[in-house]
């Protein structure tokens, strides 16, 4: 019986969003397509370039969206972009705007418009904790992760971050919309144990970045990059925030027919899960795109699979197939800033090791030189 | 009792839901210093075996739980020379879940007696079945609860920085959080004792017996009937040169068991003999059919030389140690919701005849033990729907299947009907027969 509250909650809150006249209104399962869109709430912060944030950012901003929100939604059909800089309020209307409020408090109901999320922690927790284990050589039975630092981008509310805190990691959680750190707030204040282990910032990547230099031992950007405006200085800035040897966790949509079928058409035209303009498709990243930037800014992908969603049992699988969604793994090369000895240690090795294909970071990074 | 209270229990500003569950609690104030991982309400066989199992798994080092025990703690300082009327039989896969913790180790270090094999006699026909295991493994053992009872208590003892058990503390009231996460309300249970103190939990386990409180208060519906028997323990000497003792559990009615249980012993040794050997309730037509069949069988498939046991003759029964107690059906509608899970006789109650009833609880335990693990492992709440119906489903399916199994042996034994007499007759030699069949019913029960 609580089971089936899952198809009658989201069911429900299509109907709210549609009106009575919706052509489908016996919507199927929200399918991947609003695991993304839930994470749009952060899009209009990542995309706007580093340049015009400041630390009056807050304050502008609150202004902003009020008195301009009506321009936004006039240039918001013109401009996809545009749209997705108005924030909160992703598409147009107040009823939309209405929605997006309600869904600030709603990431903490399992059975609601985040199942899909929340069922997606049973991948990418494992996949987070099992390839960062790799890397402890004694973890503690109980608190696995203790001692690692990890960053959470675009966290919103925190449904990521509390499983890696529960394992024992000290968690900073990002995100640049406000609701969705008070929700996460207010949602980690109850445990004592993850109070004191998990701290969230109302903030962009590009802020912290010449604070936290160096400092985190990971950092997790999961459905965060399809929604990025500039994915090379984010990918950079993910970089610049690591240790070296440190471990970057990427979960997003590929840039495929099948994703734009089921992802766009399917989710926002047809069943209207997710509302039109949500998503756009240009802005999903392909594996071998986010492989190329990843490697061009020294960091060495390890690893790179397919995750299925199954609307009917709400469940994840992992998959051979990454044509919808995939989670990657990237380590940051230990070669230091001004690695001189290093190079000409490595130079006289390249040749054999070239004819091996070899995943090493710091060849990688001779090979390219 | 405790259904009474907890609707009304400390709700201050109760929102507007029409399900008996929801009781919101605005919680203003800030929250008390620990939230206890996992609560385990009810310290008998199965609650102190669950804390056991949680606290010695190794992705539960960090989390606290904390088992709460209505009646005093228990001390056995020594064995005591006489045996206890109260054993259990014990499956293999239950001290599987034992040794997992070390408390077999114990039990075998005070006393227990293995068995290999189960003959079942019928009274109104010469049928019987024979459970028997070829490869010498044995097919269960029989121990007191005492012994498993101090058993668990020392393990619990030895994890005593992540289990904590309070004795003598009878939690009256359960208030539940609210189903949709808001702002103000503390997210989780709150159990209150006697005394007043309070506890927060992620998880609550009901482990409280076959009246429920915890499954009262969740307002989880309850299946359940009484039957119109009541069983009589007793410790037996069998007539055998050596001491051999054994237990008795005789399952007859209200009337009949309390006779029992006032007559004086010699009276009661002839009743225990002349129910095991009296053939007052065969008849002849009976009688014909089933060696009818057994001759058929004997045509079909050549018999295993297997030595046949006849049933036993009882010599003295222990004093004092002859006590009733009443017979029933229960089992949960649910045995999960949101940071709630019932086990063993919370979530289901069965006749003592297939000798399953402790042993349901302890593959309850096995279940559940490993899907919160796992949840540990993933850094999952604790208390998430998602895992835990995991559990519902594994054992719903299991323990309906022997419930069901039980409900229908005992109604067909109940009876001296000739129809039902020969259905049973033929049944049992049928089975009997049919080794295959057998082996899965024995692999069955061992789970």
């Amino acid at each position: 019986m609580w089971g089936s509250g899952k198809l009658g909650s989201s069911g429900g809150w299509f109907l709210r969003v549609l009106g009575p006249g919706g052509p489908n209104t016996k919507a199927a399962r929200p399918l991947i397509s609003s695991a993304v869109y839930v994470k749009n709430q952060l899009s209009w912060m990542l995309q706007i370039k580093p340049g015009v944030f400041n630390e009056y950012r807050t304050m502008w901003f609150k202004s902003y969206r009020t008195t301009f929100s009506y321009l936004n939604r006039i240039k918001s059909f013109r401009y996809p972009w545009a749209r997705l800089y108005s924030t909160s309020q992703t598409t147009v209307d107040s009823g939309e705007v209405k929605t997006f409020l309600a869904l600030a408090h709603k990431w903490w109901d399992e059975q609601g418009v985040y199942a899909p999320l929340h069922s997606m922690n049973d991948l990418r927790v494992p996949f987070i904790r099992d390839n960062l284990l790799k890397t402890i050589p004694n973890h503690q039975p109980g608190k696995p992760l203790f001692g690692m630092k990890i960053l959470d981008v675009g966290c919103g509310g925190g449904l990521l971050t509390e499983p890696l805190g529960r394992l024992g990691a000290s968690v900073i959680g990002i995100d640049p919309v406000d609701e969705n750190i008070k929700t996460a707030q207010c949602h980690k204040s109850f445990d004592p144990v993850l109070d004191k282990r998990i701290e969230y910032r109302v903030c962009s990547l590009e802020e912290i970045v010449e604070e936290t230099a160096e400092t985190f031992d990971a950092v997790v950007a999961s459905e965060v990059v399809e929604h990025v405006i500039d994915l090379e200085t984010f990918l950079q800035c993910c970089c610049q925030v690591l240790k070296p040897s440190g471990s970057l966790f990427i979960t997003t949509i590929n840039k495929t027919q099948l994703s734009y079928a089921l992802g766009i058409v399917f989710s926002e035209q047809i069943a209207g899960i997710v509302p039109k303009g949500t998503h756009t498709w240009e802005k999903f990243v392909s594996p071998e795109t986010l492989e190329s930037i990843l490697e061009s800014n020294g960091l060495s992908v390890q690893t790179v699979v397919g995750m299925l969603y199954n609307p009917f049992s709400g469940y994840w699988h992992w998959s051979e197939n990454t044509s919808l969604n995939y989670a990657a793994h990237a380590v940051k090369s230990g070669v230091q800033e001004h690695p001189i000895s290093a190079e000409f240690a490595f130079k006289g090795e390249t040749e054999e090791l070239q004819a091996n294909a070899c995943t090493n970071p710091a060849v990688h990074e001779e090979l390219k030189k | 009792m405790a259904a009474r209270l907890v609707s009304r229990c400390g709700a201050v500003g109760v929102a507007a839901h029409s399900s008996p569950l929801v009781s919101c609690r605005r919680w203003s104030g800030a929250s008390a210093d620990t939230v206890y991982d996992v609560v385990v309400s009810g310290g008998g066989l199965v609650g102190a075996a669950m804390a056991c199992a949680l606290g010695y798994d190794i992705h539960f080092h960090d989390k606290k739980i904390l088992l709460l025990e209505a009646g005093p703690k228990k001390v056995l300082e020594k064995l005591s020379e006489t045996y206890s009327n109260r054993v259990s039989s014990i499956s293999p896969g239950s001290a599987t879940l034992l040794s997992s913790f070390g408390a077999w180790d114990h039990i075998c270090n005070m006393r227990y007696r293995a068995f290999r094999r189960m003959q079942v006699w019928d009274a109104c026909s010469e049928a019987l079945i024979m459970f028997d295991k070829d490869n010498l493994d044995d097919m269960g053992y029989i121990v007191e609860n005492d012994v498993i009872m101090h058993a668990l208590t020392k393990q619990l003892e030895a994890v005593s920085d992540r289990v904590t058990v309070l004795y003598r503390s009878k939690a009256i009231c359960y208030t539940w959080p609210c189903p949709f996460p808001m702002a103000d309300s503390s997210p989780w249970v709150h159990i209150t004792l006697g005394d007043g103190s309070i506890f927060q939990t992620k998880l609550l386990i009901g482990a409280d017996g076959h009246n429920s409180g915890v499954r009262q208060a969740a307002g989880i519906q309850n299946v359940s009937w009484n039957y119109d028997q009541s069983a009589v323990v007793a410790t037996l000497y069998l007539s055998e040169l050596s001491d051999t003792l054994s237990s008795l559990v005789w399952s007859t009615s209200h009337e009949h068991a309390a006779q029992l249980v006032s007559m004086d012993e010699e009276k009661f040794v002839d009743a225990v003999n002349s129910a095991f050997w009296s053939d007052a309730d065969h008849t002849d037509f009976i009688d014909t059919a089933g060696a009818m069949l057994q001759y058929a069988v004997g045509l079909l498939k050549p018999t295993k030389v297997s030595a046949r046991q006849l049933p036993p003759s009882v010599a003295r029964v222990d004093a004092k140690s002859r006590v009733l107690f009443p017979l029933g059906l229960g089992h949960a509608a649910e045995y999960v919701r949101p940071r709630v899970a019932l086990i063993g006789d919370a979530a289901h109650r069965v006749h003592p005849l297939a000798g399953q009833g402790v042993n349901m609880g302890f593959g309850d335990i096995s279940s559940l033990a490993h899907h919160l693990s796992t949840a540990a492992f993933n850094g999952k709440d604790l208390g998430s729907m998602s895992h835990l119906t995991g559990y519902e489903t594994e054992r719903q399916r299991h323990n309906t299947a022997l419930l069901a199994a039980t409900d229908l042996l005992k109604r067909l034994y109940s009876t001296s009907a000739a129809p039902l007499v020969l259905l049973r007759t033929w049944g049992l030699q049928a089975t009997n027969a049919v080794s295959p069949l057998k082996e899965q019913i024995m692999a069955f029960a061992s789970k």
